[in-house]
């Protein structure tokens, strides 16, 4: 299948993005690494008119580290996450997350950004990025704002992004030597989408966990944090004991849904086994 | 709207300027407008491997980009690695391991084992499997192929080069 013909722009700063694309009335789509739209449009599941090219625009580049914040231009791609040492050292749940995305062509031209905002419940970087409590810089016509995480996917592939603004960048607390960072997923295939994925972030104090936060990815509809299994592991030191009883509070976190292939009864068992695992190896590694 | 828009490209070291419907993927303009035929489109959708060039050094899916996104970038195709005998041998391990039937799949296959041997020059029999993940073969399996860029691995390891296994010597 080929696309429907559509005009391309190629802006080159925010504003002249935000303008092309509010003219076109609706009948826009923004375009990052292309390795979601493409697709969509070859399968013509969208046909927008007009097709903004934001790949150039520098003020969504770059990764820096200010004041305890690490921040990532919503272009960078996903083998920087693989790749860059300010990512590994601050966002490690990026880095760990990223050899399971996809296949390393098209972790070459894929964006955090495109991959945040098209926010895939089966995708890697937006349950990670509710992980590590990342903030999203938002630009629209009437100026920026910044959305926590927590308040940002709203339900399937729907953000709190409004039809034309711009995801700018991530600012995420960097971690330092206090924290303990762990992410798997099961999948069928290495690159496929995952059947369950989890990452976790403990804040140690010691030997006991001082503050968690644990996401999982492809159990509904969003990327979903689990508060209950959090809330479960703090204050206490991480022995297997206090590990069964996070496995057993993820009851109340996850309400995975029905599907041919993985009952929902299976799905939520998979993701005890993967909590179990993680907080196993973050055990261990102390 | 089919409009045309000029397009400066730098393909196989060449300068091009040519135009393009937006919505031709580099893919198509590479078959149909460049005759590079060696850049194969199996499934269109990114899953299959078969489209795969070198855009800036990387490999990228031919088939999941727009040609006027290519705008101002150096593309490499099979037959750009091929005449500066960069692959040359890996093509020659691949031939001696029976690594292609029908061919299909190859030059995918090509441009995968040359990124990866240049990013990770020994990599591990596993490692390579998962660089090939996102490369389908459907006729012989993957075994062979492994092997044949195990293979190169290693000769490249003990100094040997590429240009050295090309029919006709550069
Ligand atoms: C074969 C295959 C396998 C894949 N496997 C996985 C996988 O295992 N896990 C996974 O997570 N992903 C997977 N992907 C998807 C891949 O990660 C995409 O690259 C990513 O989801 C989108 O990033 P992009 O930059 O390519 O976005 P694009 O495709 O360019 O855009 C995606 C959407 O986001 C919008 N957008 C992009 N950037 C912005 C921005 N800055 N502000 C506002 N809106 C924006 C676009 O308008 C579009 O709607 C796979 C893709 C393919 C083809
Ligand atoms: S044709 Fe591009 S991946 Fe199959
Ligand atoms: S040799 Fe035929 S698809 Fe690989």
């Amino acid at each position: 299948m080929k696309a429907r013909a559509f005009s391309y722009f190629r802006p080159a700063t925010i504003t002249e993005a935000l303008t092309v694309f509010a003219v076109a009335g609706g009948e826009a789509s923004y375009i990052a690494g292309g390795q979601s739209l493409v697709p969509a449009l070859a399968l013509r599941l969208q046909a927008p008119e007009r097709l903004v090219d934001i790949a150039h625009i520098d003020a969504l580049r770059g990764i820096s580290l200010e004041d305890g914040w690490l921040r990532l231009g919503a272009l960078t791609r996903h083998v920087e996450a693989h790749d860059d040492p300010l990512i590994a050292a601050h966002a490690p749940l990026l880095a760990l997350a990223a050899p399971h995305v996809a296949h390393p062509a098209i972790r070459n031209r894929g964006t955090l950004g495109g991959s945040v905002a098209l926010a895939d419940p089966a995708s890697e970087f937006p349950a990670m990025m509710l992980a590590m409590g990342a903030e999203m810089e938002i630009a629209g016509t009437e100026g920026t704002r910044r959305v926590p995480a927590d308040s940002f996917f709203l339900d399937l592939y729907q953000t709190a992004l409004e039809p034309g603004e711009l995801l700018v960048a991530f600012h995420i607390p960097a971690a330092g030597p206090e924290h303990r960072c762990a992410f798997d997923e099961l999948a069928r295939r290495r690159g496929d989408y995952a059947i369950v994925g989890c990452g976790t972030m403990l804040t140690m104090s010691g030997a006991e966990t001082s503050s968690a936060r644990i996401a999982f990815l492809a159990v509904g509809a969003t990327p979903v944090r689990a508060r209950a299994a959090e809330a479960s592991l703090v204050g206490r030191r991480l022995d297997s004991e206090t590990i069964r009883s996070a496995q057993a509070a993820l009851a109340e976190d996850l309400d995975p849904p029905d599907d041919e292939q993985v009952p929902a009864a299976m799905r939520l068992h998979l993701a005890r086994v993967l909590l179990g695992r993680l907080l196993g190896s973050l055990a261990e590694a102390a | 709207m089919t409009t045309l828009r000029p397009l400066s490209l730098m393909v196989n070291g060449e300068t091009l300027t040519c135009f393009a419907e937006p919505r031709e993927t580099l893919a198509d303009l590479l078959r149909r407008g460049l005759e590079l035929t060696g850049t194969h489109t199996g499934c269109e959708m990114g899953v299959c491997g078969a489209c795969l060039v070198m855009l800036d050094g990387a490999p990228v899916h031919a088939c999941l980009l727009f040609a006027v996104q290519a705008e101002g970038s150096a593309i490499e195709t099979i037959e750009g690695l091929t005449a500066k005998t960069a692959i040359a041998d890996l093509q020659c391990a691949f031939h001696d391991r029976n690594a292609l039937q029908c061919g299909f799949c190859t030059p995918g296959m090509l441009v995968t084992a040359q990124a990866l041997l240049a990013r990770n020059p020994q990599p591990s029999r596993a490692e390579i499997r998962d660089a090939l993940s996102g490369n389908y073969c459907r006729c012989t399996g993957y075994e062979a192929i492994v092997d044949a860029i195990e293979t190169v691995a290693r000769r490249r390891a003990a100094g040997e080069v590429a240009a050295a296994f090309a029919e006709e010597p550069a």
